[in-house]
């Protein structure tokens, strides 16, 4: 791959990025653009990237979009350009900047989302994020989003990825999450795009004390998506639940990367990924729960299970604890296996065909994770969407006005 | 809690003393004449020298890894003797004769070389610094077709058994390591079991790094032909110094048709003082082939020494219906690390495989398991247990699971299940409550979690690894 093909477009249109886009977020550009050109891409010898060939993914010859981009202000939601408060000690702060797709986002995002919800505020519905691709040529938009919860401040955010037409996109998404102190976040993410999509999310949250966030990450239908989920539990008596689900075929791949670092003592840490992999599907997931020195009384639980349907479908999995602290309970389990031969037989036995019986199974598999999510309307939705995406349907989505 | 706890934990090396016997060292330093002292000091023919030279040239061109969970020392790979011949003057008084000083110094390692003397069931090959001394029941084991002799005398005796497995199992470009103990390895067992035999006794081989300023490059080969059954255990000691001494070993297994290895190993080489000074770094690959239908492979190791521990041991299933087995305690204290583990992988139809790994830290030590469960395409059927659990003794030390799980076959069931914590108040209470004294009610908490492990060892070195765990904790935290 032309590596330089961004430092190249950078070096061109610099100025032309930094006139468009606002102070705070041209502050960070100079220093991304080093990382990014001394770096470039991580090979699959990198541990992080072990199952993600990021220069291949990089590679064609995507169209950059700089105009345009966030839509306009409500109540909570604005551009970063037109923010409300001093994002500067927010925006690119928990990021990890030493990591290159990061650093390429931080290079070339011309605006950012803002989600600012202030202290003892609850917006009264959810907030949901619509992200559609749509264009005529291959492209790469990068989105950043930054969601400071102030002081006591409750939300559910629902972001969701669409394409519109079947052109290559590429998504490079950093969100930067800041929970103060005693606020609640509820942070879903669901896509649902083509076979052509290639999608790279890394989610940042910092959590102050007793918060409590929830990540919920739904890979429906995709190309290639690498998610990276990153939590910091920085003050007492806090949570991260972090849960994700994986419906892949065709030549799908899926990769998720999590770490949670437990800086302080008295915090929990929940993890629940699914996969459900068919054809030539390959899943990845690499947890990692990182006890630093002192954090005790921590909790934390890891399970990833996995039903591989076909020979050709590949999982990898590596659960992983790095504890440096004695007074904690850690445990994590992963699994991979099939369908259950007796309970298939039990239906059919009462006259459910064989793909009936294993639609169901696979479906009850996923339930699990999708039960978790509070939100009601949300959940019956998914449930309706992973029936209809089991049984292949979803590709063709009726009732959209776009295509 | 913790003052008990620090005690318990806190006892002397025993093997540390250094025996006083003359040793032909050659000097200091790693390039192509080495190569070709060691293997013209053993009398090697010349493909084991070509072997030897490869493997050095190659080397050569790696660099030394770094991405095992270890703070390693930078070593100096010109600053060490690597040929070391305590048995040299010996030989040349008479030839059949052991200086009495390396006897005395096993007598006190509690390996008594004359066969009257020894337990009954088990033979010794005992090895010290880079030769082996002496290696008992030859003759008996004889009778029955086996050959139990060092890889040196094996390389002589028989050149075509040795020529045909020799770096088939871990070939000389497996990694920064083996590639080193291919070029510069010394002594080891050699193990031949033929068809249909089931060995009367079990193996052993005692290591023992002696001299100072030289490192011990090990190597072992172990054949099980069809339908035979061995069991062999390794043991290993050195003494106490302040420089890290290197151990760099291979261990090659092979598993026919319908044959047996139990492959066991006590590892108490020196783990460095109170302060992490000292100690030897034990750099190891061991690998088992199962090239035969339902074959049956386990390791089982009890990790105590070193101040660094780097080691996997590994089974290839290739063998239809093949079974393999790992189970491991991993004890550090002070400042010792251990990265230790598996790697599992699946390539032959319904192959299974064991994986219960318990680590235990103390003082200021990090202890990572680090394990691989790959199956293959055509691994029909395979099924993989994996159970790793850490034991923390101590608010300063670090207990760490890196498993890896490669999945590609959709027959396949794979499970992996870990947890950490430490020796609850509550154990100890019970224990307490009913008349045990808390050092003892940590001794038997300890024991209880290692019993899974230890029970697979043979009996006798059940007694000295239980001994080994009192030992090696004595003066951790709590």
């Amino acid at each position: 791959m032309k590596n330089n093909q961004y430092t190249e477009f950078y070096a061109q249109l610099e100025e032309n990025i930094r006139q468009r886009s606002c102070p705070v977020m041209n502050a960070q550009r100079r220093e991304a653009f080093l990382t990014f050109s001394a770096q470039g891409f991580p090979s699959t010898r990198t541990e992080r990237y072990k199952y993600t060939d990021v220069a291949r993914d990089f590679a064609p010859d995507y169209g950059i979009q700089l105009s345009g981009g966030v839509g306009e202000s409500t109540e909570f939601c604005r551009p970063l350009s037109k923010a409300d408060i001093d994002v500067t000690p927010y925006y690119n702060h928990i990021a990890d900047t030493t990591d290159s797709v990061v650093a390429l986002n931080t290079m070339l995002a011309v605006d950012a989302l803002l989600i600012h919800v202030p202290s003892d505020t609850r917006p009264k519905h959810p907030i949901q994020i619509n992200n559609i691709l749509k264009g005529k040529q291959d492209t790469m938009t990068l989105r950043r989003i930054l969601i400071v919860m102030e002081r006591g401040a409750e939300a559910d955010v629902i972001i969701t990825d669409h394409a519109a037409d079947h052109q290559q996109f590429l998504c490079n998404q950093v969100i930067e999450v800041h929970c103060d102190d005693n606020s609640r976040l509820n942070l879903y993410e669901i896509e649902e795009t083509n076979l052509m999509c290639t999608r790279y999310s890394n989610v940042f949250i910092r959590e102050g004390r007793d918060c409590s966030v929830r990540h919920t990450s739904l890979t429906l239908f995709n190309g290639h998506t690498r998610n990276s989920c990153r939590v910091q539990l920085a003050g007492e008596h806090s949570e991260a639940i972090l849960n994700g689900c994986v419906i892949a075929d065709k030549m799908q791949r899926v990769d998720n990367n999590t770490v949670i670092e437990h800086l302080v003592p008295h915090c929990t840490s929940q993890e629940l990924y699914k996969y459900v992999l068919d054809d030539s599907a390959v899943g990845a997931f690499a947890g990692m729960v990182h006890v630093h020195p002192g954090a005790q009384k921590t909790s934390s639980a890891m399970t990833n299970a996995n039903l591989c349907a076909t020979r050709q479908a590949h999982m990898y999995t590596q659960p992983m604890l790095e504890i440096y602290a004695d007074d904690v309970k850690c445990s994590h389990g992963s699994t991979v296996g099939q369908l259950n031969d007796q309970a298939l037989f039990y239906m059919r036995q009462r006259g459910i065909s064989l793909h009936e019986a294993q639609l169901l199974l696979k479906s009850a598999f996923i339930t699990e994770v999708i039960d978790t999510i509070p939100l009601e309307a949300l959940r019956d939705r998914l449930h309706f969407i992973v029936d209809k995406r089991m049984r292949g349907e979803l590709s063709k989505c009726e009732g959209c006005k776009l295509c | 809690m913790e003052d008990v706890t620090r005690e318990f934990v806190n006892k002397d090396y025993e093997y540390g003393f250094h025996t006083d016997v003359h040793t032909e060292i050659i000097a200091k330093g790693l390039d192509e004449d080495t190569v070709r002292l060691i293997s013209a000091k053993k009398g090697e023919p010349e493909w084991l020298l070509e072997f030897r030279l490869r493997a050095f040239r190659y080397w050569q061109t790696l660099e030394q890894p770094s991405w095992a969970h270890l703070n390693m020392p930078e070593i100096d790979y010109q600053d060490i003797s690597y040929y070391a011949d305590p048995t040299a003057q010996a030989r040349k008084d008479g030839p059949k004769e052991i200086d009495p000083e390396l006897m005395k110094t096993f007598d006190k390692l509690g390996i008594p070389l004359e066969e009257r003397m020894a337990l009954s069931g088990v033979a010794v090959d005992a090895v010290m610094d880079s030769v082996s001394v002496k290696t008992t029941f030859r003759e008996r084991l004889k009778e029955k077709g086996i050959i139990f002799c060092s890889i040196t005398e094996a390389v002589k005796e028989h050149p075509d058994l040795v020529r045909e497995y020799l770096g088939s199992v871990v070939p000389y470009r497996d990694n920064f390591f083996a590639a080193l103990n291919s070029a510069v390895f010394s002594d080891g067992s050699f193990v031949y079991i033929p068809k249909g035999v089931r060995c009367p006794m079990e193996l052993s081989t005692y290591f023992r790094i002696n001299a100072m300023g030289t490192g011990q490059f090990e190597r072992t080969l172990i054949v099980c032909d069809d339908d035979a059954y061995v069991s062999y255990l390794e043991g290993c000691t050195a003494p106490m110094r302040d420089e890290n001494q290197l151990h760099a070993a291979i261990v090659e297994i092979v598993v026919k048709d319908r044959a047996e290895v139990k492959y066991s190993t006590v590892q108490n080489w020196y783990p460095g003082d109170k302060d992490g000074k000292g100690g030897v770094l034990n750099l190891v690959t061991k690998r088992g082939h199962l090239r035969g239908v339902d074959s049956r492979l386990s390791w089982t190791q009890v990790e105590t020494g070193s101040a660094i521990t780097w080691k996997y041991p590994s089974c290839i299933l290739s063998g239809d219906g093949s079974q393999a087995e790992f189970y491991s305690v991993a004890v550090t204290n002070n400042y010792q690390q251990a990265d230790t583990g598996t790697k599992m992988i699946h390539l032959g139809r319904n192959t299974k495989s064991t994986i219960i790994s318990k680590g235990i830290s103390a003082g200021r030590s990090q202890n990572s398991y680090r394990g691989l469960v790959k199956v293959s395409e055509k691994a029909e059927g395979a099924r993989n247990y994996s159970c790793c659990d850490s034991l923390l003794l101590g608010s300063t030390c670090g207990a760490h699971t890196f498993p890896y799980m490669d999945i590609h076959n959709d027959t396949a069931i794979v499970e992996h299940e870990a947890t950490t914590s430490k020796i609850s108040e509550e154990q100890l209470f019970y224990c307490r409550q009913r008349g045990i004294s808390t050092e003892d009610a940590v001794s038997l908490i300890v024991n209880g979690y290692a019993k899974d492990v230890i029970n697979k060892l043979p009996m006798e070195f059940a007694v000295e690894a239980q001994k080994l765990l009192g030992v090696s904790l004595e003066g951790s935290v709590g």
